[in-house]
């Protein structure tokens, strides 16, 4: 068996052991409520579809978990204050309203348009920025950092999920 | 207590301070070499797109550390800020052994011939400091070569007419150029009569020097190279200096000041040791090569009664004239499929607008880019093309392929006010005072980069590009890893702080070694000018030892 099919069928394996949920694993600093708030919120930023993958797929609010208690530790309140003012202007429901109600709701902190008393004086715009970045990082970037799960956004994007040239298959052959 | 005097200390393990040290250490002197980084090895390539030093969102890879190392950036309202070394706007250059030749894109330029003479070729540019350098061309061409063929440069320029004379090829061929786009835009420059040629690249297109050829793996400028084909001075000149047995080389040594006697003659330098303990290293001569702007903090916290504002400081032109380049191009998405994942990417350049464009005063060279990793172009887009939502996860699936970039450093028009001096309250870990950065761009300087911008689009269009935009640039601070020109040389101590050895003026044994000294920057990646002057600075410094009897 070649090197590259053993590690495919090997992380084939695992992952599919444990992953009757969809979370094998708690988050380590957002609570179980904020972790949907943000998933929801990165849904939005890069949503799924039938055929191609999205944050959910990437994996991308495990991502900025795992970095909130290393990098972005300085960030920490601007999530805490941004998830808890995204379920504020939707009565608690964020998560559970569709996307494209999520997406008008999101263009609006993107212009800054947010509530000044609950989103700070530039209505949004810094914290909306922050978590786009994170959250397109935790899809387009390595998986090594707990994004861009299984190579998602690879494999989409047609490049060979294998690293470096000379350790597995180039693209075609 | 002081440690036993040698003949030189040279600070900075970068482009430039192996290559004195290794001049130094072969004429038979010895020599101790400081960096405030520590050694990586290839091995330590770790392929992470998030944490590299071009894409630093989760940390610099090879420094410097963001604990401890603070700046303050003055921005073009006025208003004071911290930075971080992996915040933009702190104009971080790596701080490791080998410095940025580590994990640069290791582009291998000899700087035009009128890039030493852009006042005489342009007339005074208003509000600038443009000047010629004190040297030639020609002076350098010698040291250039050396750098070529003891250090390794692949490549082929003798398609290209807009260059100096060359006396010897370059000592590798080009790495094969058999990407797509390398072939698309060949075939486009000439069908627009531009002059495309193979880029020089300090990179093994062949095996050289003991290490392999270049494997072509997409994971190049911004890391180390994992089978260490990528020719920097880590890997070259200071096996050279250490195998003497001439050179002492001690890592994690933050140098904090130049000792200087009353006259202003230095004996040696003061640093923390890897344990953080302040030493004293005698030494006949110092040589500074830490890096534009960390060479100019040195210079400013290296204070006497006769140098009270820092060594060379007294005519107030170190820390000024911070220049770097400022990138402008164009990108084009095209009917194919484009990516083959042959690195480095960037293979093919022009050199026809790096002088003579009608009414501006310089160019710059352009050239294909570098393999951009999905990080990398996520935030890429023409206008009219969101940010995020559906849309913009369609356009990078079906464009991140097929997109090429052209773009190329426009030579910056000096500005007097684009500056480093040492902030009155902001200090490193060490207690040293920390650099306060300010100033911007010379609006010519932008106005070329806008121009350059349409030939780079014109390029793509020739090409093929069903859809091309142009991305041009601003006038905020420039450095980064191109910083240039805090320490200028030149004949009068009252217009530069360095004479065309790089002695500083006002000192008769401390030299400055690195880009700091250069006048202008070049319409090109400065590394092979930077490793030139090192390298004549090394050979000077070495003779002037052997006339002292020392």
């Amino acid at each position: 068996m070649k090197r590259r099919s053993f590690f495919l069928v090997a992380s084939g394996a695992l992952t599919g052991a444990g992953c009757g949920h969809r979370r094998s694993a708690p988050f380590r600093t957002l609570s179980e409520s904020e972790a949907a708030t943000l998933e929801a919120w990165c849904d939005a930023l890069i949503p799924s579809t039938d055929g191609t993958p999205g944050a959910k797929e990437a994996r991308t609010s495990r991502y900025i978990d795992i970095q909130l208690t290393r990098r972005f530790r300085k960030f920490r309140p601007q999530y805490q204050q941004a998830l808890a003012a995204i379920e504020k202007m939707t009565g608690g429901r964020f998560t559970e309203i569709s996307v494209e109600e999520r997406t008008v709701l999101l263009e609006k902190i993107e212009k800054g348009e947010g509530d000044k008393a609950l989103w700070g004086p530039d209505g949004g715009r810094e914290v909306f920025n922050l978590i786009l970045q994170h959250t397109l990082q935790g899809f387009y970037g390595n998986p090594r950092h707990g994004g861009n799960h299984d190579y998602v956004s690879w494999r989409m994007l047609g490049i060979p999920v294998v690293p470096v040239r000379g350790r597995g298959v180039a693209y075609g052959a | 207590m002081a440690l036993e005097k040698v003949n030189a200390v040279v600070i900075g393990a970068g482009a430039a301070g192996p290559i004195v040290a290794k001049e130094l250490a072969v004429a038979g002197f010895r020599v101790v070499l400081l960096e405030r980084g520590r050694w990586h090895s290839p091995w330590e390539c770790r392929k992470d797109d998030l944490r590299n030093q071009r894409t630093n969102v989760l940390g610099n890879a090879f420094g410097p550390e963001d604990e401890g190392n603070p700046r303050v950036l003055v921005n073009q309202q006025g208003e004071a800020r911290v930075l971080l070394p992996s915040e933009g706007g702190y104009n971080n250059n790596a701080a490791c052994v080998g410095g940025g030749t580590l994990s640069y894109g290791a582009m291998a330029w000899r700087f035009h011939p009128d890039d030493f003479r852009t006042r005489s070729r342009y007339g005074m540019v208003a509000d600038s400091t443009l000047d010629d350098w004190p040297i030639t061309y020609d002076d350098l061409e010698p040291y250039y070569e050396k750098a070529e063929w003891e250090i390794g440069v692949s490549g082929d320029d003798s398609g290209n007419p807009f260059k100096g004379e060359r006396r010897k090829p370059l000592p590798m061929p080009p790495v094969k150029p058999d990407s797509i786009e390398h072939q698309l835009l060949e075939k486009a420059a000439r069908k627009l009569g531009l002059h495309p040629f193979h880029i020089p690249m300090l990179r093994n297109s062949v095996p050289y020097g003991g290490r392999p050829a270049c494997m072509r793996c997409r994971w190049c400028v911004g890391f180390a190279c994992e089978v260490d084909a990528k020719c920097g001075t880590q890997n070259t000149v200071l096996r050279t200096a250490l195998a003497t047995g001439n050179l002492e080389l001690r890592t994690r040594a933050m140098t904090k000041e130049i000792l200087l006697d009353p006259g202003g003659r230095a004996r040696g330098v003061a640093y923390f040791d890897e344990n953080d303990r302040l030493q004293e290293q005698p030494a006949d001569v110092v040589v500074v090569c830490g890096g534009a702007t960390e060479s100019a903090r040195l210079l400013l916290n290296s204070r006497s009664k006769a140098h009270p504002r820092g060594l060379g400081n007294n005519s107030d032109w170190v820390g000024r004239n911070l220049q770097g380049h400022l990138y402008t191009g164009a990108f084009g998405l095209m009917e194919q499929r484009t990516y083959d994942d042959l690195g480095p990417g960037a293979s093919i350049a022009i050199c026809d607008y790096v002088h003579g464009n009608p009414g501006l005063a310089g160019g710059a060279m352009l050239a294909n880019e570098f393999i951009r990793l999905p990080v990398q172009f996520m935030n890429t887009r023409p206008p009219g093309v969101p940010r995020w939502g559906l849309a913009a996860k369609e356009f990078m699936k079906r464009n991140y392929t097929r997109a090429i970039a052209v773009q190329g450093p426009t030579q910056e028009i000096p500005v007097w006010d684009a500056r480093c001096e040492l902030d009155p309250e902001v200090k490193d870990r060490w207690g040293i005072p920390v650099l306060r950065m300010s100033g911007g761009r010379h609006a010519h300087t932008v106005e070329i980069g806008e121009y350059i911008t349409y030939k780079a689009e014109a390029w793509l269009q020739a090409a093929g590009a069903i859809q091309t935009w142009r991305r041009g640039g601003g006038r905020g601070l420039s450095g980064g890893q191109h910083q240039a020109g805090t320490a200028r040389m030149g004949h009068d101590p009252k217009t530069s702080a360095v004479d065309a050895n790089g002695r500083v003026h006002e000192s008769e044994n401390v030299y400055v070694a690195d880009a700091s000294v250069h006048v202008t920057n070049g319409a090109f990646n400065p590394v092979l000018t930077i490793m030139a002057i090192a390298y004549r600075a090394g050979e000077h410094i070495a003779r002037e030892l052997k006339g002292k009897g020392i």
